[in-house]
């Protein structure tokens, strides 16, 4: 049971952090931000990893690999969209 | 230290780093820098998952990363800024789509593959049993609702409320269903072909719930149901965390569910509609029922000539864009306009509306694609006091946000909807296609006042149509 319960620990207490975090945001930046929130969701290329590391052609695997592209899609198509968008107000910076 | 240590320890600096990125995303001054230090944190999760699980043959590995990168990459190039609220919802739909399928690929790993013949808890442990069915279920609905707002959003398929009768009772049981057949699936179901039959269920019952749930609602609040999804991924890429016991993956997910939660509560009250209302009300399905609709009465327009006499002396302007703005590409255009005619010695400011557009803070992007100076753009609270003294305001295909209904009218569905009080302008102009509604599907009293001119016409032809006639009646300005 241990593990279960540090993972609930950590689950909880990540969540309180991004409750905490979000607390004001200027409209400006709500599309911005989710996309970016959006890039951190592909966390999820971690577990694809997990999924994808054996090397026999099994389903498992090609399902994992599927997995892999599919959040490196989100993570990389993510972060540079978020890039373009703030990339825009950066130029005008005073 | 053995290598897992270290794998642990690179994890907990990836945390550490996806922290520092997302608070520094929620400041214009540190948002970009903010998106780099989230995307470093994802890097060395990366690395930190290559540690770990050891992996040291590529194949295909290599194939799903390279696959992605190039995916990824293109489209996030390609895709112009108008098209942002369907990109994210595509991304968000992938990421979803991603955690499911790793659910099912350890499923297939560690059930199917070794041919488990006792109960899934019994073999992989009942906690894992659990998060497995949850992960598939939620990324599967992540994905099917996510492309239902990437059609609407992008006109593919209508983006009025499509409201199925019993859908209510329909989604209860569909997700009654899948949550006991994968309580079922985890605990009870010992033949491996019932069991395989259970999970293709589950994720299928589960794609259907995405599309029913987010069919109903309406496109004007599709920014709202992209960031609940995204807040459902995150949950989803935390349940995988459980899944394989990996504490980066339930630490980053459960902060994106959180943070994508508050961000859709915020967006929300920017609207003045509760969740609730966004996700069961099918809003606009009174159409134009609810609320003064009908006939248009009363209502003057004129030409751009007429429009550029009255704007060549005033000394105050105001420019309210919507989603026709980005629809018409007109953002340089407006540009254009507005430093000829701060050359005749107006003041020029943007009034941004939190939900003009198809996402808060679309207009921003939109106009700074324009350099538009980032001082110029006021939001509602700031500006709304400044109107009345103001001598014009130009409404570019924004609706809703600029109807006094809101105000006085309590039978009109957008009632309370905090608006841009355009009307106590001396002169507002609306530049619009036609006198057709906005997503709400009301009539727009605005459009009536004795102070509002239309002016029909493509946005951007109408703008460039304002800038010559400017240049022509006021000589010094060509220049």
């Amino acid at each position: 049971m241990g593990e279960l319960l540090i993972g609930i620990y950590v689950l909880v207490l990540s969540s309180f952090v991004g409750f905490e975090i979000i607390n004001k945001v200027p409209p400006t930046l709500h599309t911005p931000l989710m996309s970016g929130a959006n890039a951190i969701s592909g966390i999820t290329i971690v577990g694809a990893l997990y999924a994808a590391r054996h090397t026999e052609a099994k389903i498992s695997v090609i399902l994992g690999c599927v997995a892999l592209a599919m959040a490196t899609i989100n993570v990389v198509g993510g972060f540079m969209v978020t890039n373009r968008m703030l990339a825009m107000f950066g130029s005008k910076k005073k | 230290m053995s290598a897992q240590d270290v794998a642990q320890l690179i994890y907990l600096a990836s945390a550490i780093l996806f922290v520092v990125g997302l608070k520094r995303l929620t400041k214009v001054r540190t948002a970009q820098a903010g998106n780099m230090i989230a995307g470093i944190a994802m890097l060395l999760a990366v690395v930190g998952a290559l540690v770990e699980y050891q992996i040291f043959s590529y194949q295909w590995i290599a194939i799903g990363l390279i696959a992605g990168s190039a995916i990824g990459a293109f489209a996030a190039q390609r895709v112009p800024m108008t098209e942002m609220p369907e990109m994210v919802a595509i991304f968000n739909g992938v990421g979803g789509a991603a955690s499911g399928l790793v659910a099912l690929s350890v499923f297939w790993g560690e059930i199917v593959e070794k041919s488990v013949t006792g109960t899934m808890a019994a073999s992989m442990g009942a906690d894992a049993a659990v998060t497995l069915f949850l992960s598939i279920i939620i990324g599967m609905v992540t994905l099917t609702g996510s492309v239902v707002a990437y059609l609407k959003l992008s006109g593919k398929i209508s983006g009025s409320p499509i409201l199925i009768p019993g859908r209510h009772v329909i989604n209860a049981l569909l997700l009654i269903g899948s949550l006991g057949a994968g309580v079922y699936m985890a605990f009870m179901s010992t033949g491996l072909d019932q069991t395989v039959s259970l999970a293709l269920g589950v994720s299928a019952a589960a794609a259907l719930l995405g599309v029913l749930l987010v069919i109903p609602i309406g496109g004007a609040d599709m920014p709202v149901v992209i960031s609940l999804l995204n807040s459902y991924s995150g949950v989803a890429a935390s349940a995988t965390g459980f899944i394989i016991g990996n504490k980066v993956l339930i630490i980053s997910g459960a902060m994106v569910g959180a943070a994508g939660l508050i961000l859709t509560q915020i967006m929300c009250v920017a609207m003045n509609r509760s969740l609730a209302n966004v996700v069961f009300g099918g809003f606009g399905e009174e159409g134009g029922g609810g609320g003064k609709s009908g006939e248009y009465e009363n209502v003057t327009s004129c030409g751009p000539e007429e429009a550029a006499m009255i704007l060549e002396n005033a000394s105050s302007v105001i420019v309210v864009p919507g989603y026709g703005l980005a629809v018409a590409q007109a953002q340089h255009a407006v540009r254009e306009l507005a430093d000829l005619l701060e050359k005749n010695g107006a003041e020029v400011r943007y009034a941004i509306h939190p939900v003009a557009g198809r996402m808060p803070g679309h207009m921003n992007v939109l106009l700074a694609e324009a350099d538009v100076p980032y001082e110029q753009l006021v939001e509602m609270d700031e500006i709304n006091p400044e109107f009345a003294q103001t001598d014009v305001v130009i409404v570019i295909g924004a609706n809703d946000v600029v109807n006094p209904a809101s105000l006085t009218d309590q039978e009109s569905p957008i009632y309370g909807m905090p608006i841009l009080e355009v009307h106590h302008a001396q002169t507002v102009f609306v530049i619009k296609r036609g006198l057709g509604s906005g997503f709400a599907g009301v009539k727009n009293e605005l459009f009536e006042r004795d102070n509002t001119m239309m002016v029909f016409g493509d946005a951007k032809k109408v703008i460039q149509g304002l800038t010559s006639e400017l240049k022509e009646s006021v000589p010094g300005l060509a220049a």
